[in-house]
């Protein structure tokens, strides 16, 4: 026989397998031929879920995607996957994809409170330009599009495109901001520049780890692969996990450290003390590349400014102020051991190992944190009081030295910071609050000067004129503001692509749900799956989705990826990217731009915002071609077959040119062609070499001769240190609402499950959020395990049933409910406060209470 | 799913054809008993090459041949009473394993091809799979340096290797972790009649319980290179780093290399 019995089981899985998929495999073939020689075409692409950025190769066959594997040949993940990564092959295929576009009509006429009906894109881009164009009358600020760190690279550039210089408004968010804008704010005041110092071989080269609010061995898995393998086979690592409540990542942990939420601000505090008074810091990398500065305190909790809370503020912004080193260790003095473990519960001996890890001369520390950290109405701070700890010990930019912002998305580093689709950026760190940058981006997209709207609504210090004739006025608008203008009727037209909003919003009662609701506005919503979001929309566009589209992510280590298209959306289904430019075909310069504008470019009247942003002689610039590997095989582009020319290199190519023709250097990357040809490159990338550690010379090329360490963001080549107290958080258990409630992830699912909760082995694995609770807090209110219960906020309510014995082991006091189920929305309970300097929503504390159901 | 090789039904009736008349009459009476009990306990392994159990029962005339030629006494053939199909053969692996002749003497004479005569290599036989079943009191799991079924496996090396994994508990050992690859397993039994447990933490059980099964949505990515020897998408092109003098990074390897790394 040439088949054993085994081989033979193996071969009718495949079988079985295909067919399912709907393709016929001839078992003699692949009994005879093998697996790896079925017909099955592989490439590789990015994983489609969180900035880990592990590389698969994508297996096609009959035009659909019949399997995935790791690629054994991607530096990041060698092979593995995690169980989200394992069922790829599955997201694309969940029975109810859209397949045309749909607007709610009674009638055959659009109406808001009418019934889904199928309708051409012709007619839904018209409808669309109609409410789009009236509502942009308004001002900047009427109209707003949502995005996503799920966007490929030159999605997000396309539609920053689309709405800074066509529409001349700067309503343009990314889901980034309820993910990362903590992030970014701290690279901006500390270094100047965003992203990652380090790189994943931090993972190797650390001592000792701490976690400061990342639960990496669910959101990031292969990371918590390498991270594990390093504390498992290196001598005396260590691993230190601060969260508040127990996780799978404590697991691990040498040194758990359950603290009170918002704590963390002391406990960060009180290492910096313990450095300070242990003398413990390098005072040599001190002097030569450090700045002290105080921010204002008592800023606010980001609430609508009629809330109480906002009314009682003292202090306003972010603005540093220059002080001493005596004035900064003073300003920690106070947090002493005794004071930070009495303020956050954790134990003295925890406490204090961890603060002399970090000032232990001998030690490598890598500092990971993701949502815990960031989601936080302080996160910009605590950001910062962690790189005020790694830049006081020179514990910074070296292998294994590394305070590392793990990104939660597959491309929020690589298309929403990079691209910089967020209200206040441009591309590669530009900035539309500097006039001199916003007229670098003028000249790069070939418009006249003073076409993107400035933060403050004036160029060189008159007033920009808007449509309405009237000044441009304040133009910045954060996501989470969007929806409470949307709320206010004050924005009237909202496009959401590429997330789940109205899931992942918080405050879904008080302001999402009537915002998106509200008579006065037309809100569209792009997916491939009917999402809570798109059920809430007026107008659905069925959207090609992940490789069926050309591609390219950036992950957390300032890795980019590119993929080709694998294969066709199903029916009408068109990528994000064609929507954005199909889109501008409908809008004429004259229905947005001013007359002062139009006269400064009279070429540019009367020609459609596609003329003016792509046609432009620069994204059109490559002509069609046909896409191959370097096997020979042959893959379809769907916008270039749509556009006429290789839309997605003159996109990538065009936006380049931010990288190298202003005065920010450190964003490089590589040409087009060259991340085809390769598994991801490190930007920055001089003179085709990648950077992995960035500020240190040897490592940065942008690091002069014997400069040793250069901050080169700041103009003085100095980071900041940058002091903040601890404050408490707006909201607090009391004795009605006793419980903290904290939201995130769970392995199984991504973000709002659209996709892996239609495969049905996730779903089955974790079918419904729980309630993750103390068995003493269940018993005190008399649940039981398994049983169904209510979370009742001030806002709303859910139910769920509790968990006791789950993966997430509460202290007593919190309640930990995951955010993916769309059958028990937590976002109506919790509360929308945000850090007034990063707008970031703070998902991680409210107070609820937990009732029987 | 689980399919032995199978005959094709020609073939069975000509198999069947060298049987007297009488003989495959009474077979067929005494096989409508063995319907009853046609799932088989998990201890009970049939001889090495048998056909799918279900076939096995049609084409099993409760001869004895087999038994009769086990030069071992290892088979024996189920009694009234007995959870296995009355009159057919089996053995239990902790009581005494196969012994897995090289002439295979058992299946050479058996009437019907419910063993299949033809079987060739012993190596090949799938009579079970052993699985590591109590990690709790494996030996080996434990830290302890037994490796006994590792030893006494005639495929050493392939049916059961030893995989290494740090020992958290003494931070200067390892664990060496007995692991069973189905592919070679023969399911003889010799491991689990070897195991020094009082009760065996490897046990050898029918591979319809013993195995579970990877989604074929999913390769192996390192797998599917080693079968085609090499990337099944294109290699990168050569990159270049940022480096100290003296430093070297191996993109798939070592990562960075140089004079200080790592102290």
């Amino acid at each position: 026989m040439s088949m054993n019995r085994r081989e033979f089981i193996k071969t009718n899985a495949i079988a079985a397998a295909a067919a399912t998929a709907g393709v016929t495999i001839p078992t003699v073939t692949l009994a005879k031929d093998g697996m790896d020689k079925d017909g099955i075409r592989w490439d590789k692409a990015a994983c489609r879920f969180c900035g880990t950025g592990c590389s698969v190769l994508i297996g096609t066959k009959g035009g659909k995607v019949v399997a995935t594997q790791g690629d054994p040949d991607a530096p990041v993940n060698k092979g593995l996957n995690c169980i989200k990564g394992y069922f790829l092959s599955k997201i694309m295929y969940g029975k109810d994809r859209l397949t045309k576009p749909l607007l709610r009509k009674t009638n055959g006429k659009y109406d808001k409170n009418g019934e889904f009906e199928e309708i051409s894109w012709d007619e839904a881009f018209k409808t669309m330009a109609e409410k789009w164009v009236a509502a942009r009358k308004k001002g900047p600020k009427g109209v707003g599009m949502f995005g996503s760190g799920q966007w490929t690279i030159w999605e997000g550039y396309a539609a920053q495109k689309l709405l800074k210089a066509g529409f001349r408004s700067n309503s343009l968010e990314p889901n980034a901001r309820h993910c990362m804008a903590s992030a970014v704010g701290s690279f901006m005041r500390t270094f100047g520049i965003d992203e990652p110092m380090g790189c994943y071989d931090d993972l190797e080269h650390a001592d000792a780890f701490v976690l400061w609010g990342s639960n990496m061995s669910e959101m990031h898995p292969i990371l918590w692969s390498r991270l594990t393998d390093t504390r498992l086979t290196k001598k005396d690592s260590e691993v230190h996990v601060l969260s508040t409540f127990k996780h799978r990542s404590c697991d691990l942990a040498d040194n758990e450290l359950i603290f009170t939420p918002n704590t963390d601000l002391a406990i960060a505090n009180y290492i910096a003390n313990h450095i300070i008074q242990t003398k413990a810091y390098d005072q040599a990398f001190i002097d030569k590349n450090v700045n002290f500065k105080k921010t204002p305190t008592d800023i606010g909790y980001g609430l609508r400014a009629s809330h109480p809370l906002e009314k009682k503020k003292t202090g306003k912004g972010g603005k540093l102020s220059g002080i001493t080193f005596d004035e900064y260790a003073k300003s920690v003095a106070p947090y002493t051991l005794e004071h930070a473990s009495e303020i956050s519960g954790v134990p003295k001996t925890r406490l204090k190992k961890l603060a002399e890890l970090y000032a232990n001369p001998n030690k490598k520390v890598t500092s990971f944190w993701t949502m815990g950290m960031n989601q936080h109405t302080r996160g910009v701070w605590m950001n910062s009081l962690v790189y005020n700890i790694h830049l006081m010990m020179g514990k910074i930019s070296e292998p294994g030295n590394s305070p590392f912002s793990l990104t939660g998305q597959p491309s929020a580093c690589g298309t929403a910071r990079e691209v910089g689709t967020f209200t206040h950026r441009l591309p590669a760190d530009y900035v539309v609050k500097k006039d001199a940058h916003c007229k670098f981006a003028e000249k790069i997209w070939k418009l006249p000067a003073g076409t993107i709207p400035r933060a403050n609504g004036k160029t060189d210090g008159a007033d920009q004129t808007d449509i309405s004739g009237k000044p441009m006025g304040k133009t910045m608008i954060h996501a989470v503001a969007m929806h409470r203008a949307l709320n206010d009727g004050k924005m009237n037209c909202f496009w959401v692509m590429c997330n789940n909003n109205l899931q992942a919003a918080a405050n879904f009662n008080e302001e999402s749900l009537p915002g998106w609701r509200n008579p006065d506005n037309f809100i569209t919503v792009s997916d491939p799956y009917p999402t809570i979001s798109a059920m809430g929309a007026d107008m659905i566009l069925p959207t090609s989705m992940w490789v069926e589209k050309e591609g390219a992510y950036g992950n957390s280590e300032r890795r980019t990826q590119f993929w080709r298209q694998q294969t066709k959306g199903p029916g009408e289904s068109k990528s994000d990217l064609w929507q954005v430019m199909e889109f501008a075909k409908y809008v004429k310069t004259d229905d947005v731009w001013d007359a002062t504008l139009l006269a400064a470019a009279p070429e540019y009247k009367g020609k459609t915002l596609y003329d003016v942003l792509y046609a432009n002689g620069q994204v059109d610039k490559f002509p069609a071609q046909q896409i191959t590997d370097p096997e020979g095989n042959v893959y379809g582009n769907d916008e270039m077959d749509d556009c006429g020319y290789y839309v997605q290199k003159g996109l990538f190519e065009e936006y380049r040119r931010f990288q190298f023709e202003g005065p920010k250097k450190g964003h490089e990357m590589a040409a087009f062609e060259d991340y085809h040809a390769s598994r991801g490159i490190r930007w920055p990338v001089i003179d085709g070499k990648e950077t992995l550690w960035r500020y240190r010379e040897g490592y940065d090329a942008l690091v002069p001769k014997g400069a040793g360490v250069k901050f080169y963001g700041k103009p003085d080549g100095k980071a900041n240190i940058i002091t903040a107290p601890y404050e408490p958080p707006p909201e607090s258990p009391d004795k009605e609402y006793d419980l903290w409630l904290s939201t995130g992830r769970v392995l199984e699912h991504w973000h709002s499950a659209s996709m892996t909760r239609r495969v049905p082995e996730l779903y089955k694995a974790m079918p419904d959020a729980v309630i993750y609770m103390h068995p003493a807090d269940a018993k005190k209110r008399k649940l039981r395990r398994g049983k169904y219960a209510k979370v009742v906020s001030r806002r709303g309510e859910i139910m769920a049933r509790v968990e006791t014995r789950g993966r997430n082991k509460p202290p007593q006091g919190l309640i930990f409910v995951p955010w993916f189920d769309a059958g028990r929305l937590i976002n109506k309970v919790t509360l929308d406060a945000t850090d007034p300097l990063s707008k970031e929503t703070d998902y991680k504390k409210c107070a609820v209470k937990v009732v029987k159901a | 799913m689980t399919r032995r090789k199978q005959l094709d039904r020609r073939e069975f009736l000509t198999q069947s054809g060298r049987m007297v008349g009488g003989v495959s009459i009474f077979g067929g009476i005494i096989g409508l008993f063995g319907k009853q009990a046609a799932s088989m306990p998990a201890y009970a392994i049939r001889p090495p090459s048998a056909l799918p159990e279900e076939e096995f029962l049609g084409a099993c005339i409760r001869c004895g041949m087999c038994v009769r030629d086990c030069p071992y006494d290892i088979l024996h053939l189920a009694e009234l009473q007995e959870e296995v199909a009355l009159g057919t053969p089996y053995f239990v692996a902790h009581e005494i394993p196969c012994e897995m002749c090289e002439d295979i003497p058992c299946v050479r004479n058996c009437p019907t091809g419910a063993l299949d005569r033809d079987m060739e290599d012993i190596e090949k036989a799938e009579m079970g799979i052993a699985v590591l079943v109590d990690h709790e009191t494996c030996l080996n799991i434990l830290g302890l340096r037994c490796d006994i079924c590792y030893r006494v496996c005639p495929v050493m090396d392939e049916a059961i290797s030893l995989e290494r994994i740090p020992n958290l508990r003494t931070g200067s050992h390892a664990i060496f972790v007995p692991t069973v690859h189905s592919d070679r397993c023969t399911g003889c039994g010799l491991c689990e009649h070897a195991c020094p447990l009082p009760v065996a933490a490897i046990k050898v059980l029918p591979e319809t319980i013993a195995k579970g099964q990877l989604g074929e949505h999913y390769r192996l990515g390192w797998e599917e290179k080693e079968k085609i020897g090499g990337s099944l998408v294109t290699p990168d092109k050569e990159h270049e780093y940022n480096l100290p003098e003296g430093f070297q990074y191996d993109l798939t390897g070592e990562g960075l290399t140089g004079p200080s790394v790592d102290n």
